[in-house]
């Protein structure tokens, strides 16, 4: 048990590891800026004076490594400066934002998940059955088709000739739960069409690879009936590759969540960075990579967690 | 009463490949008894392993039973449903299988995966069942039986696990037992043990027995009857005695026949100097040594096999005489100069005087090359011949290897046999003008026949060239045939040194002496006399069950 | 006569060479629907994408008629928000944005390639080094770090072809070290390396050709993906900029059409979607065909 542990503990501290440098590299790329901030911030013709009046408001005056230690210990604090374009309190504007992407992620991801895995295990079972093929096809054509045209094909047919979902999802603090889910319907149906189909190639993939074991075949030949085989002897040694494959969509899921709120125009944390891109609001974009890389380091960890705790080899060491 | 268990008539499997079938067992007959034990055997591609699984009315995904019929005790199986087989599999019919390492499923402990057929078919409750798998455990003389089936597969050795799984097997105490190859994969002193558990456990539950294997002398030791495979047809058949000492076929007394191949003349070393010295090499990965003070030496016009199991350090030998592995203490001497450690550091000619020839032919050419370019290349890279020179030394070459130069010299190697691919290694090899050959277990992965014409071929040119080889091998019957002095290794350390008919007749260290033993031989008592001589010396205990 | 011929052994003797462009064809011609759409597609595509000038009714950035006109005879798809004909920017699309996602991917696979076959010839510390960095790269959502990295060093399209294609790369790396590493075991490789072969010998004839085909399958998913990203960083404003004409960044300047229920803003999405269908159905079946193969070993 104590090398699961020690494992468990490598991991996370290559995960931390990881997000460190990723601080590092999210921090010093802003070095690069031919110029820097105040520069860029006020335009070519501004004055020397101006444009150190304003090095000095934004703390660019001191070095470099002082300016990123000061601001991680912000960030750990929950604060991550003020927007240069609106100079409003980022922390402030990232809460609400990261609440509403993260109801947008889970409704899409309660649904793909379960579907995902049920229907790329039925097609691994009935291997080039009508189904599978079928099933290839059309997870090919969705994992083929950009975010975007699925979601306008979406609002064209359910918003603009049905009329049952709208097209902008907008919600605000006030919009009841309810609302929320009927407003988020077609960004979390296009997210979900989506995942789904790259979730289901890979279930399938791997199952398969996993019915090919001896072992599997030694369960037929003692005379396992088919359900016993697949929950007793398959499942067991699937929760690895499931657990990846789980994280990979999600954090997949995570970074697809950005095109589709710019095209609902739903208020969440893509939306807001794409917009930051555009201004070159530097420190809001900085805080969103953090967030979304974070996020996407979490989920591989837990991952990698998973597949270490259902290691037969690693839960009972010689 | 009938006495007949499985009658298979006219059956044909086909397999698919490319999509494209082909026949894989041709309108085949086989008849069984209850409590007999019929040997099937083949060499790779003959279709034995088709044939037993079979037997259970089972193919592989990607075959299919084309015609014939199967009749177990009076059932047919071809018309059964997949629901009265699967209530056949496991309690009447059982299997084992070549890899028990693979073919356990990792999650579960042992005892569980032998309970659940009892159990699952309804024939023991739990309890039973694990009351009775300790006591063939224990029959099956697994150490700790009553709690070794509480472990995991991959914290049992493999051939405890192939124990293990013929236990499992017998759980259920089938009518018949299906063996796949069971000794393939384990060392010459582990196989001993295994087969005498297999063949006393079939007699005392009296039950029928498949043996396939595609070695004759483990078969002869196991089989009342055998039945000769070949490209999915049966060649002949007979009682194991009558096929012993009296084989129809051709191709069933070309098998008998192969080790018959013994070289001419041994060379004593004629020189006083080595052409290869292996000076005090302690070598390893990592903090292991896997070779630990080796010394020996390799003269002019003589062979000298490397003899050892799995682990003993054989290859690594081959990889520290290479350069591939840099030893940390001692040195390798090429002609009374010591050669850099590391193949990087060697220069052209110290490369071009050490060559090798590998295990798998298969791998060993870049299946990407014509024949020309792969034989040509060390022509080019060492001795600079270009444009017609090269060309017609590599048709040279390929002459000298008993290939027709016309047909073969542009074809790629998938376009070639197992025994060509060889063929072309040993050309490369040759072609760098070696003083020193290494040969690493050349032989084992091809057919019996084939196997015998590339030792034929090696001991010609060796006399021709006045080569020196060195052969890495398991295989006491090619040491026999072509070595003029034996080195036997065991776990990293050189147990016994000399010429070959000294370490081959007594006294014998002991390990020489187990391993000597371990080979089966064609002869259908010897299990017996061995078993028999053991006991009374009380040998059994070996080094590779821990 | 070798003994093994005498003994008729050898069922594959007398088989027929035939030369590689006849077998693919040959493959081709017995290929399924889906994969012969793929070829299809490409081959169209192409034509396009190198015609465009010639076939195009109007030029790339010209105004030539109302804002947003309806299909017709004259602008058979209509214009665009400013008075440019759909159907000419639509066909100039294929150039520029398939163009920019071919020369990205070419250029990620040089890196990656590369980097990939170095790390796994010479192991060691190089291979540790360059495992770690991409490890680290790969941590990071690709559209994030693009995304980030175009907001320091502006949305040009050199600029976007660089930045995509050193992320990319790092797939390319993994994929690359990997097939090589499986090659690098073999003995035909180790013989290679005892005979003492340089690096370029080793790389060129020894590795590359063992790895072509699961490389080409990784181009096609790679392009695909480099493609579809391009065409989100377009889309999101990010990519490739106005007045070029470009699938993703038409589709959001005509976004608004959509709630009329005009379809025509998204006929550009619907041309990345069939490419991207036709690479892949293309891929499928190439890496179906090459692991069929490997079966009847």
């Amino acid at each position: 048990m104590n090398k699961i542990l020690l494992m468990i503990l490598q991991r996370f501290g290559l995960g931390l590891l990881t997000l460190f440098v990723v601080s590092v590299i999210i921090f010093i790329g802003v070095e690069f800026l031919p110029g820097d901030i105040a520069e860029a911030l006020l335009g070519q013709g501004a004055s020397p004076e101006n444009v150190a009046a304003l090095r000095k408001k934004l703390g660019l005056d001191v070095p470099a490594h002082t300016r990123y230690v000061n601001w991680w210990l912000n960030v750990i604090q929950g604060d991550f400066g003020t927007s240069l374009a609106n100079g409003r309190d980022i922390a402030e504007l990232i809460r609400v934002r990261l609440a509403n992407t993260l109801f947008l992620a889970v409704v899409a991801a309660s649904v793909s998940v379960p579907l995902a895995i049920l229907f790329g295990i039925l097609a691994a079972l009935y291997r080039n059955s009508l189904y599978d093929r079928s099933v290839n096809i059309i997870t090919l054509g969705a994992v083929s088709a950009p975010e975007f045209l699925v979601a306008y094909v979406l609002i064209l047919y359910f918003s603009v000739t049905l009329g049952w979902f709208p097209s902008l999802s907008n919600v605000d603090a006030d919009t009841s739960f309810f609302e929320r889910l009927h407003r988020v319907t077609l960004p979390a149906v296009t997210l979900t069409g989506v995942i789904l189909a790259y979730m289901m190639r890979m279930v399938r993939a791997s199952i398969i690879n996993l019915l090919a074991s001896a072992y599997i075949e030694m369960a037929h030949l003692k005379g396992m009936p088919k359900l016993r085989v697949i929950i007793r002897h398959a499942l067991p040694n699937a929760w690895a590759p499931i657990a990846n494959i789980i994280a990979i969509s999600l954090a997949y899921l995570v970074v697809g969540v950005v095109v589709v709120e710019v095209v609902f125009i739903y208020p969440g944390l893509g939306q807001l960075m794409v917009d930051s891109v555009s201004t070159r609001d530097i420190p809001v974009v900085q805080a969103c990579s953090m967030i979304f890389a974070g996020t996407y380091i979490l989920l591989n960890l837990t991952a990698d967690i998973v597949s270490i705790c259902t290691n037969p080899r690693l839960l009972h060491p010689k | 009463m009938n006495n007949r268990l499985l009658e298979i008539r006219n059956l044909e499997i086909d397999g698919e490949s490319d999509e494209v079938w082909h026949e894989i067992i041709k309108d085949l007959d086989l008849d069984l008894d209850r409590g007999e034990v019929l040997g099937l055997i083949g060499e790779s591609g003959a279709g034995k392993s088709t044939l037993g699984l079979a037997a259970m009315n089972f193919v592989r995904p990607g075959c299919r039973i084309r015609g014939g019929t199967i009749r177990f005790d009076g059932q047919e199986l071809t018309a059964q449903s997949e629901t009265t087989l699967r209530k056949l599999r496991g309690v009447r019919i059982a299997y084992v299988a070549q890899s028990a390492a693979a073919s356990f499923n990792p999650a579960h402990q042992l005892i569980d995966q032998f309970s659940e057929i009892p159990v699952v078919h309804n024939v023991k409750n739990r309890q039973d069942a694990e009351a009775d798998a300790k006591g063939l455990y224990r029959r099956v003389l697994l150490p700790d039986p009553d709690a070794i089936g509480y472990r995991y597969p991959h914290q049992v050795s493999g051939g405890q696990l192939q124990r293990a799984m013929t236990a499992m097997a017998l759980s259920c105490r089938p009518d018949l037992i299906i063996f796949d190859e069971p000794t393939t994969a384990l060392d010459v002193t582990t196989q001993i043990e295994v087969l005498t558990t297999i063949r006393d456990i079939v007699r005392e539950f009296n039950t029928a027995a498949i043996y396939i294997s595609h070695d004759l002398a483990v078969v002869a030791q196991m089989a009342d009857r055998i039945m000769v495979l070949r490209y999915g047809e049966l060649v002949e058949e007979a009682t194991t005695r009558e096929m012993m000492s009296d084989p129809k076929m051709d191709y069933t007394k070309s098998l008998w026949a192969v080790r018959s191949f013994k070289k001419e003349t041994e060379t004593a070393a004629t020189e006083i100097n080595p052409v290869v010295k292996v000076d005090n090499v302690t070598a390893g990965y990592a903090q292991e040594d896997i070779l630990k003070n080796v010394t020996f030496e390799i003269h002019r016009g003589q062979t000298v096999a490397i003899v050892g199991e799995s682990g003993s350090g054989k290859s690594t030998a081959a990889r520290v005489i290479t350069g591939l592995l840099p030893p940390r203490l001692g040195n390798i001497q090429f002609n009374g100069q010591v050669l850099p450690k590391s193949f990087k550091a060697r220069n052209k000619d110290q490369l071009r005087h050490v060559q090798m020839i590998y295990q798998m032919a298969d791998t060993a050419l870049n299946p990407r090359q014509r024949i020309r370019n792969i034989i040509g290349r060390p022509l080019s890279f060492y001795l600079n011949l270009t444009g017609q020179k090269r060309e017609e030394r590599i048709r040279e070459l390929l002459s000298l290897i008993e290939l027709e130069p016309d047909l073969y010299i542009d074809r790629f190697p998938d376009e070639l046999s197992g025994g060509q691919k060889q063929r072309v290694s040993i050309a490369r090899a040759l072609a760098a003008e070696p003083e020193f050959i290494i040969c690493d277990e050349v032989t084992s992965a091809l057919d019996q026949l084939v196997a015998e014409g590339i030792l034929r071929l090696l001991d010609r040119l060796q006399r021709e060239f006045n080569l020196a080889y060195m052969f890495i091998t398991h295989d006491l019957a090619t040491v026999r045939a072509i070595a003029d002095n034996v080195v036997v290794m065991l776990q990293g350390e050189i147990v016994e040194q000399g010429p070959k008919t000294d370490v081959f007749s007594p006294p014998h260290h002991e390990y020489t002496e187990l391993l000597l033993s371990s080979v089966p031989e064609m002869d259908p008592d010897w299990l017996n006399e061995l078993i028999t001589h053991r006991e009374k010396h009380g040998v059994m205990a070996s080094t590779s069950t821990s | 006569m070798t003994s093994e011929q005498a003994t008729g052994f050898d069922p594959q003797v007398g088989r027929p060479r035939r030369s590689r462009l006849q077998s693919a064809l040959r493959e081709i011609l017995k290929a399924p629907i889906a994969a012969k759409f793929g070829i299809l597609v490409i081959l169209v595509y192409g034509f396009v994408a190198i015609f465009a000038p010639v076939i195009t009714p109007y030029g790339e950035t010209e105004i030539v008629g109302p804002e947003f006109d309806v299909w017709g005879e004259q602008f058979i798809l209509g214009t665009d928000g400013l008075g440019r004909d759909m159907l000419t920017r639509l066909l100039f699309g294929a150039r520029n944005t398939v163009g920019i996602a071919f020369i990205t991917t070419c250029l990620a696979f040089v890196i990656g390639g590369l980097t990939g076959l170095l790390a796994a010839i010479y192991g060691g510390w190089l291979d540790q080094v360059s495992s770690r960095i991409v490890d680290v790269l790969m941590a990071i959502p690709q559209l994030i770090f693009a995304l980030m990295l175009l907001t320091i060093f502006g949305t040009s399209i050199p600029t976007l072809i660089i930045v995509i294609a050193t992320l990319d790369a790092t797939r390319i790396f993994r994929v690359t070290r990997a097939v090589s590493l499986n090659v690098v075991v073999l003995d035909y490789f180790e013989a290679a390396r005892l005979r003492g072969e340089r690096i370029f010998w080793l790389c060129i004839r020894e590795i590359l050709p063992n790895i072509t085909a699961p490389l080409l399958a990784e181009f096609g998913l790679r392009f695909c993906f480099v493609f579809l990203m391009i065409a989100a960083l377009s889309f999101l404003g990010l990519g490739i900029q106005p007045p070029t004409a470009d699938w993703g960044s038409m589709v959001r300047e005509n976004a608004v059409l959509i709630t009329y229920g005009d379809i025509t803003p998204i006929l550009p999405a619907i041309a990345i979607a069939i490419l991207t269908l036709g690479v892949n159905f293309l891929v499928d079946w190439f890496l179906h065909k090459s692991s069929g193969l490997k079966d009847g070993h």
